[in-house]
């Protein structure tokens, strides 16, 4: 039998208490060196930006002179990429993930499918501009335009537009597959009443996520030759006569937030590195009041269901 | 009432509607194919003109030059160094403050960092990209006025900063996942719960963590308008982070932002980059999911 | 192990131990889980050399008071102690708030109810706390790490693999490994969260004779939810219902002639 702690093992005991309050200080001090040196920079983009965040600042197209230039065009541009990226990747992403969650069977193609999709999740952006630069650009020949950068961005988030509604639908118990079974649904009745209703909102929480990463994505639309200088709007999308829409729209050149930030950034005048501040705080604001809609909505959803 | 004639249509109606979800599962597939594809397609007609080997061993990337040289070394000397720099301040950071959310917050302060952490992963790469080149850069010179304002060094230390999150948010569901018992069992014996953490944690998680680190690796290697707007465009053979040169991303950039015309030199030699690239991905992405894989089964 | 078969009437002399010293003792225990009042005034003596055993319903506590022995509780916010667990022969309130819990943990180990052993080797497993109290010769923690798996009566199924990883052992033999980890510290008390549940009958049987032979050495404080095991094992046994101690007896006494009717009512299994 041991004698009660000795001395020693007390002396012991405290330098193991000192070493780990030396880690809880590193650790917090890690912590907060990430997020101060992150919130410096975010604060010294807006001190920056600010004064060049004017409504002419909105309305104004690119310039040669610095104070006149604006990113009209850059968000106009953004908005309509994101307008064909979540046309494409919402329906393909969310069937992609009903058909993996609900119907696939277990076997190698399947395997393989999962795999895959994992994988594209882990490619670089920029391969998906080069991607795009060979098939849309050239091999289907829609150029520059819209519809090549639109396209190249619903790849870029297909994956995790599939993942985010395999996690939404897996929520869903299977007692109520079997609630919709048992009165006769069939498979696609229980998915399209019942399943993917429920799990919309988590659904949501992934395209979010996914179309705040590609609004802020500027490799890949480089990669297809996206124009810098665009002092122009594209064709409007609905017209004054006989079908009212046009299409026209796709097949123009176009820029976008990220690249018109870019082109700022490279400058080596300062007076377009503060457009590149604004540009930037714009940038920033949108994608991450995107990501807080999206935690917002998944936080929402956890409280709200009890299955 | 059963009507057969209505069965039979709802039955191929629900063929129908099978068929369309797999193809859109498969198109992830044809997407895969479609990359590696198109690549290979735009990058082989430069391996006619340079041969495989000096590709490999040439010391010099000059493709658009008259003297053209073609060695991806190059490309890849400067795609390891900006990645070498940002893994010195992702992995011990992101380590640390995975280890002190996991084992050391509380509940209420893990809850609200992890949002965090997940909203700064969501920040748009071109703004890092500006914080590195003017903002990172400038205050480097203070210290070391011989900086140029081109440099690795800045590119990588933002890119380690972005890095970060990914790495701490990984390992910390890592160490999440290690059962309670095995912590109790470790406290029973007296011990702290650093020493828990280190010698008890950390080795159960020891799989997720790696998969941490190789996703993080992954991130940087592939990581293009950081390095494209921080580190200069020019390739230059070097491991020196304090100089200006460009990754194999960088370089697909600078030469995307001139004009480039089909089946030019320059068109090819970015597909050639763009291969090196998805290969070097591969094979951490290869890796990772086989680690995240073991980390889920062990318990 | 048939000599280990229920025989509650076996007219041997079980407790000569009995009248040994007090090695610890709860005096007004009272435990709270935030707003739950989990133990509710409990005194107990823990005997030296002995075997005492913890029976109740799931929810009765019983855990919950065992693991009050070695601070486990402190690991989680909200939970509260008031009272005092007196640990002799030095006398002190091991509940005190001057009192450290990890010097604590280093004289009263444990042993789970699941088998936990770390993802290292034997070897690294049982020297685990050897390593903990600052313990590194080489030469002296191959002796303890020998000296505790033979008492854990694992030492000749593992001496040859030391070095394998402690996950390849079966589940009994984990088990034991764990006890082994517990005992290479020398400590004064072990307890043991229901310790067998987890295990087959085997497995069960040659753990009980472990903690047989234990006694001679330590004190034993055991939870069980079995009431043939702590029959089996324990010298003393307390009964504990909805957080309190209906009962304390000899475990001869308490299984054949209980003086409470709710103890009766329990071990005859009209409820719980």
């Amino acid at each position: 039998m041991t004698p009660a702690p000795t001395a020693n093992l007390r002396k012991l005991i405290a330098r193991h208490r000192l070493r780990e309050q030396l880690f809880t200080i590193i650790g917090l001090l890690a912590l907060l060196i990430g997020l101060l040196v992150l919130l410096g920079l975010f604060t010294q983009l807006a001190v920056t930006g600010a004064p060049r965040l004017t409504p002419e600042f909105f309305t104004s197209f690119p310039s040669r002179i610095a104070e006149k230039a604006g990113i009209l065009s850059a968000w106009v541009g953004s908005l309509l990429v994101m307008l064909v990226t979540a046309c494409t990747a919402i329906p393909l992403g969310v069937a992609a993930g009903v058909y993996l969650e609900e119907y696939a069977p277990k076997n190698w193609l399947t395997a393989i499918i999962e795999i895959n999709v994992m994988n594209l999740a882990g490619v670089p952006s920029i391969i998906y501009g080069l991607l795009a630069l060979g098939l849309f650009v050239y091999q289907f020949g829609f150029g520059q335009s819209i519809l090549s950068a639109g396209l190249t961005l619903a790849l870029l988030i297909l994956p995790i537009v599939i993942v985010a509604t395999r996690e939404a639908l897996r929520a869903v118990p299977g007692s109520i597959r079997e609630a919709a079974y048992a009165l006769g649904a069939t498979r696609w009745q229980m998915v399209s009443h019942h399943v993917v209703p429920y799990s919309a909102g988590g659904i949501m929480t992934g395209v979010i996520i996914g179309l705040s990463r590609a609004i802020g994505e500027t490799a890949p639309i480089i990669t297809i030759g996206a124009l810098t200088f665009i002092a122009f709007l594209p064709t409007p999308p609905v017209t004054g006569e006989f079908p009212f829409l046009s299409f026209q729209w796709l097949k123009n050149p176009f820029t976008v937030l990220p690249i018109q930030m870019f082109n700022w950034t490279s400058r080596p005048e300062e007076a377009f590195q503060l457009n590149a501040a604004a540009a930037g705080v714009v940038l920033l604001v949108m994608t991450l009041a995107m990501n807080a809609l999206a935690i917002w909505l998944r936080y929402r959803i956890r409280r709200k269901i009890k299955w | 009432m059963l009507n057969p004639g209505r069965s039979r249509s709802r039955r191929l109606r629900e063929r129908l509607i099978e068929t369309l979800l797999f193809l859109a599962a498969a198109s992830s597939v044809a997407i895969t194919f479609a990359i590696v594809f198109i690549l290979v397609k735009e990058a082989l007609p430069l391996f006619r003109e340079v041969p495989l080997a000096s590709f490999l061993t040439d010391r010099q990337w000059t493709p658009l030059f008259d003297d053209a040289h073609f060695g991806i070394m190059t490309l890849i000397a400067g795609t390891a160094t900006t990645t070498a720099v940002a893994l010195a301040v992702a992995i011990p950071m992101g380590t640390v403050i995975a280890i002190y959310l996991s084992e050391f917050a509380s509940f209420r302060l893990r809850e609200t960092i992890k949002p965090i952490l997940e909203l700064l992963g969501a920040v748009p790469t071109v703004v890092f990209g500006y914080f590195a080149l003017l903002v990172v850069t400038p205050l480097l010179q203070k210290l070391y006025p011989d900086l140029p304002g081109f440099n690795m060094l800045s590119a990588g230390l933002v890119m380690g900063v972005m890095i970060i999150p990914y790495v701490s948010s990984v390992s910390e569901d890592a160490m999440r996942a290690v059962p309670m018992h095995l912590r109790e069992g470790s406290y029973a014996m007296g011990a702290t719960r650093l020493q828990t953490a280190v010698r008890v944690v950390m080795p159960a998680a020891f799989s997720g963590l790696a998969a941490a680190y190789i996703l993080g690796i992954s991130r940087a290697v592939g990581e293009t308008m950081i390095v494209a707007i921080a580190a200069g465009m020019q390739p230059n053979f070097t491991v020196n982070p304090l100089e200006p040169a460009a990754t194999i991303s960088a370089f697909i950039v600078q030469v995307c932002l001139g004009d480039l015309p089909h089946d030019s030199l320059g068109y090819k030699t970015i597909f050639a980059a763009g291969l090196t690239l998805m290969l070097f991905t591969l094979v951490f992405n290869i890796l990772g999911y086989w680690l995240r894989k073991r980390f889920r089964e062990i318990y | 192990m048939v000599e280990l078969a229920v025989n509650l009437f076996d007219d041997a002399p079980r407790h000569e131990l009995a009248v040994a010293a007090l090695k610890a003792e709860a005096r007004n225990l009272n435990f709270h889980y935030g707003g739950f009042h989990a133990l509710k005034d409990i005194s107990l003596p823990v005997y030296d050399h002995s075997i005492t055993a913890l029976i109740g319903p799931s929810g009765c506590g019983k855990s919950t008071f065992l693991r009050c022995f070695n601070r486990m509780h402190d690991l989680y916010p909200g939970n509260r102690y008031q009272g005092e667990i007196v640990l002799y022969p030095d006398n002190v309130d091991i509940l005190a708030p001057s009192v450290d819990p990890i010097e604590v943990r280093m004289r009263i180990s444990m042993v789970f109810q699941k088998p936990n052993p770390f993802p290292k080797s034997i070897f690294e497993n049982v020297a685990y706390g050897l390593k903990v109290r600052g313990i590194t010769r080489r030469d002296e923690v191959e002796a303890k790490v020998e000296e505790a798996l033979r008492g854990a009566a694992l030492w000749n199924e593992v001496k040859d693999r030391l070095h394998d990883l402690a996950s390849n052992l079966s589940g009994g033999q984990q088990q034991r490994l764990c006890i082994a980890r517990a005992l290479a510290i020398d400590p004064e008390l072990v307890l043991f969260d229901e310790p067998t549940s987890a295990l087959d009958p085997i497995a069960t049987a040659s753990i009980e004779e472990l903690m047989l032979e234990l006694k001679e050495r330590v004190a034993i404080l055991i939870v069980t939810h079995n009431m043939q095991q702590a029959a089996r094992v324990s010298d003393h046994t307390a009964f504990l219902y909805m957080g309190e101690v209906i009962e304390f007896n000899d475990t001869k006494k308490l299984f054949t002639m209980p003086d409470k009717k709710q103890t009766e009512d329990y071990i005859t299994g009209r409820f719980g």
